[in-house]
Protein backbone atom coordinates (compact mmCIF):
# COMPACT_ATOMS: atom_id res chain seq x y z
CA UNK A 1 0.00 0.00 0.00
CA UNK A 2 1.28 3.23 -0.82
CA UNK A 3 1.74 6.01 2.08
CA UNK A 4 -1.06 8.68 2.46
CA UNK A 5 0.37 12.11 0.93
CA UNK A 6 -1.79 14.02 4.27
CA UNK A 7 -1.59 12.67 7.71
CA UNK A 8 -2.99 14.70 10.48
CA UNK A 9 -2.19 13.88 13.89
CA UNK A 10 -1.46 14.26 16.82
CA UNK A 11 1.76 12.17 17.32
CA UNK A 12 5.01 13.57 16.80
CA UNK A 13 6.83 12.16 13.34
CA UNK A 14 10.56 11.21 12.23
CA UNK A 15 11.77 13.20 9.41
CA UNK A 16 14.18 10.21 9.03
CA UNK A 17 11.57 7.80 8.77
CA UNK A 18 9.21 9.94 6.81
CA UNK A 19 11.81 10.74 3.61
CA UNK A 20 13.06 7.28 3.98
CA UNK A 21 9.49 5.74 3.13
CA UNK A 22 8.85 9.04 0.61
CA UNK A 23 11.38 7.96 -1.36
CA UNK A 24 11.95 4.27 -0.81
CA UNK A 25 11.97 2.26 -4.31
CA UNK A 26 12.29 5.27 -6.50
CA UNK A 27 15.59 5.50 -8.55
CA UNK A 28 14.53 8.41 -10.43
CA UNK A 29 14.80 10.74 -7.05
CA UNK A 30 17.92 12.75 -7.25
CA UNK A 31 17.01 15.62 -4.56
CA UNK A 32 14.97 15.46 -1.53
CA UNK A 33 13.45 18.82 0.15
CA UNK A 34 12.17 19.09 3.35
CA UNK A 35 10.74 21.78 5.53
CA UNK A 36 9.86 21.33 9.45
CA UNK A 37 7.84 24.10 11.52
CA UNK A 38 8.27 23.94 14.93
CA UNK A 39 6.94 26.07 18.05
CA UNK A 40 8.29 28.97 18.95
CA UNK A 41 8.12 29.85 22.95
CA UNK A 42 7.95 33.34 22.35
CA UNK A 43 5.48 35.77 20.38
CA UNK A 44 5.10 39.46 19.34
CA UNK A 45 2.73 39.17 22.82
CA UNK A 46 5.34 37.42 24.71
CA UNK A 47 6.36 34.08 26.09
CA UNK A 48 4.33 31.30 24.95
CA UNK A 49 3.99 28.10 27.15
CA UNK A 50 1.89 25.77 25.02
CA UNK A 51 -0.21 25.84 21.49
CA UNK A 52 -3.15 24.08 20.80
CA UNK A 53 -3.84 23.38 17.46
CA UNK A 54 -7.62 23.25 16.02
CA UNK A 55 -8.72 21.73 12.58
CA UNK A 56 -11.57 21.11 9.96
CA UNK A 57 -11.66 17.27 9.71
CA UNK A 58 -12.16 16.50 6.03
CA UNK A 59 -11.56 19.75 4.87
CA UNK A 60 -7.69 19.79 5.61
CA UNK A 61 -7.29 16.59 4.01
CA UNK A 62 -8.73 17.66 1.18
CA UNK A 63 -7.52 21.21 0.74
CA UNK A 64 -3.83 20.06 1.35
CA UNK A 65 -4.23 17.07 -1.27
CA UNK A 66 -5.42 20.02 -3.50
CA UNK A 67 -2.38 21.65 -3.24
CA UNK A 68 -0.36 18.87 -3.61
CA UNK A 69 -2.10 18.07 -7.13
CA UNK A 70 -1.33 22.08 -7.57
CA UNK A 71 2.37 21.38 -7.37
CA UNK A 72 2.59 18.71 -8.76
CA UNK A 73 0.94 20.24 -11.94
CA UNK A 74 3.44 22.91 -11.22
CA UNK A 75 6.83 21.83 -10.81
CA UNK A 76 8.25 18.47 -12.31
CA UNK A 77 8.41 16.35 -8.59
CA UNK A 78 7.84 12.81 -8.17
CA UNK A 79 6.41 12.38 -4.35
CA UNK A 80 5.12 14.91 -1.87
CA UNK A 81 4.37 14.06 1.85
CA UNK A 82 2.76 16.38 4.47
CA UNK A 83 2.44 15.62 8.29
CA UNK A 84 0.62 18.01 10.00
CA UNK A 85 0.00 17.90 14.01
CA UNK A 86 -2.79 18.74 15.89
CA UNK A 87 -3.71 18.96 19.75
CA UNK A 88 -1.93 20.65 22.41
CA UNK A 89 2.15 21.20 21.46
CA UNK A 90 5.25 22.45 23.54
CA UNK A 91 7.58 25.09 22.69
CA UNK A 92 10.49 23.30 20.29
CA UNK A 93 7.81 20.47 19.22
CA UNK A 94 7.53 19.65 15.33
CA UNK A 95 3.78 21.15 13.96
CA UNK A 96 4.39 20.48 10.48
CA UNK A 97 6.67 18.90 7.85
CA UNK A 98 6.35 19.05 3.51
CA UNK A 99 9.18 16.74 1.89
CA UNK A 100 8.87 16.72 -2.14
CA UNK A 101 11.13 14.42 -3.74
CA UNK A 102 12.32 15.42 -7.43
CA UNK A 103 15.32 14.28 -10.09
CA UNK A 104 17.00 17.49 -9.29
CA UNK A 105 16.85 19.76 -7.06
CA UNK A 106 15.30 22.80 -8.22
CA UNK A 107 11.96 21.76 -8.46
CA UNK A 108 12.01 20.12 -4.90
CA UNK A 109 13.35 23.56 -3.39
CA UNK A 110 10.19 25.70 -5.31
CA UNK A 111 7.56 23.24 -4.65
CA UNK A 112 8.35 22.60 -1.10
CA UNK A 113 8.13 26.26 -0.38
CA UNK A 114 4.87 26.69 -2.73
CA UNK A 115 3.05 24.00 -0.63
CA UNK A 116 3.96 25.42 2.81
CA UNK A 117 2.91 29.21 1.43
CA UNK A 118 -0.38 27.45 0.56
CA UNK A 119 -1.19 25.40 3.53
CA UNK A 120 -0.37 28.56 5.44
CA UNK A 121 -3.19 30.22 4.11
CA UNK A 122 -5.69 27.69 2.80
CA UNK A 123 -5.20 24.53 5.46
CA UNK A 124 -8.12 25.00 7.76
CA UNK A 125 -6.01 25.09 10.63
CA UNK A 126 -5.77 27.47 13.81
CA UNK A 127 -3.41 28.07 16.25
CA UNK A 128 -3.94 29.33 20.24
CA UNK A 129 -1.56 29.80 22.53
CA UNK A 130 -1.30 29.59 26.02
CA UNK A 131 0.42 32.91 27.13
CA UNK A 132 1.14 34.70 30.90
CA UNK A 133 -1.71 36.69 30.43
CA UNK A 134 -4.39 34.05 29.21
CA UNK A 135 -4.85 31.79 26.05
CA UNK A 136 -5.69 33.77 23.11
CA UNK A 137 -5.74 32.98 19.13
CA UNK A 138 -2.79 34.13 16.81
CA UNK A 139 -3.95 36.65 14.11
CA UNK A 140 -3.65 35.44 10.57
CA UNK A 141 -0.23 37.11 9.35
CA UNK A 142 -0.30 39.66 6.04
CA UNK A 143 2.77 38.40 5.64
CA UNK A 144 1.48 34.83 4.74
CA UNK A 145 -0.93 36.35 2.05
CA UNK A 146 1.88 38.13 0.34
CA UNK A 147 4.03 34.73 0.56
CA UNK A 148 1.25 33.36 -1.40
CA UNK A 149 0.99 36.39 -3.62
CA UNK A 150 4.87 35.45 -5.12
CA UNK A 151 2.98 32.39 -6.56
CA UNK A 152 -0.06 34.29 -8.52
CA UNK A 153 -2.24 32.28 -6.54
CA UNK A 154 -5.21 34.20 -4.38
CA UNK A 155 -5.78 32.50 -1.05
CA UNK B 1 -44.20 29.70 -0.97
CA UNK B 2 -40.48 29.91 -0.26
CA UNK B 3 -38.46 26.76 -0.47
CA UNK B 4 -36.99 25.21 3.16
CA UNK B 5 -34.23 23.12 3.33
CA UNK B 6 -31.62 21.77 6.23
CA UNK B 7 -27.89 22.76 6.24
CA UNK B 8 -25.53 21.85 8.72
CA UNK B 9 -23.70 25.10 9.74
CA UNK B 10 -20.16 24.47 11.61
CA UNK B 11 -17.95 27.09 13.44
CA UNK B 12 -14.20 27.27 14.34
CA UNK B 13 -11.64 28.86 16.58
CA UNK B 14 -12.55 32.28 17.85
CA UNK B 15 -15.51 32.22 15.82
CA UNK B 16 -17.00 28.64 17.32
CA UNK B 17 -15.95 29.48 21.18
CA UNK B 18 -18.06 32.71 21.04
CA UNK B 19 -21.23 31.45 19.66
CA UNK B 20 -20.57 28.68 22.26
CA UNK B 21 -20.92 25.76 19.25
CA UNK B 22 -19.25 23.84 16.97
CA UNK B 23 -22.30 22.79 14.54
CA UNK B 24 -25.63 22.84 14.36
CA UNK B 25 -28.38 22.33 11.72
CA UNK B 26 -30.32 24.93 10.62
CA UNK B 27 -33.19 24.87 8.84
CA UNK B 28 -33.66 27.74 6.35
CA UNK B 29 -34.81 29.90 3.19
CA UNK B 30 -31.94 31.06 2.92
CA UNK B 31 -30.60 30.62 -1.01
CA UNK B 32 -26.76 31.63 -0.68
CA UNK B 33 -24.35 31.44 1.65
CA UNK B 34 -24.66 35.06 2.09
CA UNK B 35 -28.60 34.96 2.88
CA UNK B 36 -27.82 32.34 5.44
CA UNK B 37 -25.00 34.50 7.15
CA UNK B 38 -27.98 37.38 7.10
CA UNK B 39 -29.92 35.04 8.80
CA UNK B 40 -27.43 33.74 11.50
CA UNK B 41 -26.31 37.68 12.25
CA UNK B 42 -29.86 38.57 12.64
CA UNK B 43 -29.44 36.50 15.73
CA UNK B 44 -28.35 39.14 17.50
CA UNK B 45 -25.97 38.61 20.10
CA UNK B 46 -22.85 36.99 19.72
CA UNK B 47 -23.83 35.33 16.51
CA UNK B 48 -24.18 38.90 14.96
CA UNK B 49 -20.79 40.46 16.56
CA UNK B 50 -19.02 37.01 15.65
CA UNK B 51 -20.25 37.12 11.83
CA UNK B 52 -20.70 40.87 11.41
CA UNK B 53 -19.66 42.38 7.74
CA UNK B 54 -16.17 43.90 7.40
CA UNK B 55 -14.82 41.06 10.19
CA UNK B 56 -12.15 38.70 8.56
CA UNK B 57 -14.38 36.01 8.49
CA UNK B 58 -14.16 32.72 6.33
CA UNK B 59 -17.02 30.89 4.47
CA UNK B 60 -16.53 26.97 3.05
CA UNK B 61 -19.09 25.27 1.22
CA UNK B 62 -19.16 21.53 1.32
CA UNK B 63 -15.34 21.67 2.45
CA UNK B 64 -14.52 23.91 -0.58
CA UNK B 65 -13.06 27.85 0.81
CA UNK B 66 -15.38 30.12 -0.86
CA UNK B 67 -14.10 33.63 -2.45
CA UNK B 68 -17.73 35.05 -2.58
CA UNK B 69 -20.59 34.09 -0.49
CA UNK B 70 -23.13 33.25 -4.09
CA UNK B 71 -22.90 29.64 -3.67
CA UNK B 72 -26.44 28.51 -3.92
CA UNK B 73 -26.96 26.10 -0.73
CA UNK B 74 -28.84 22.87 -1.16
CA UNK B 75 -30.67 20.64 1.25
CA UNK B 76 -27.99 18.87 3.75
CA UNK B 77 -24.76 21.46 2.31
CA UNK B 78 -22.31 21.92 5.03
CA UNK B 79 -21.33 25.59 5.40
CA UNK B 80 -18.73 26.68 7.65
CA UNK B 81 -17.64 29.87 9.30
CA UNK B 82 -14.14 30.51 10.74
CA UNK B 83 -11.05 33.25 11.01
CA UNK B 84 -8.56 33.12 8.61
CA UNK B 85 -6.28 30.34 9.08
CA UNK B 86 -2.94 29.97 11.12
CA UNK B 87 -1.59 26.47 10.81
CA UNK B 88 1.66 25.40 9.36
Amino acid sequence: MQTPRVVVQFEDFDLSAEIAALRAGDGGVGAVCSFVGTVRDRSPLGEVSAMELEHYPGMTEKSIEAMIDAAHARFDIRGVRVVHRIGLLGPCDQIVLVAVTSAHRGESFQACEYIMDYLKTGAPFWKKEATPDGARWVDARVSDDEALARWAING
Amino acid sequence: MSRQISVVVRYFASVREAVGTGSETVVTTANTVGELRDEIIARGGAWATSLARGKAVRVALDQVLQQDESAVLADGTEIAFFPPVTGG
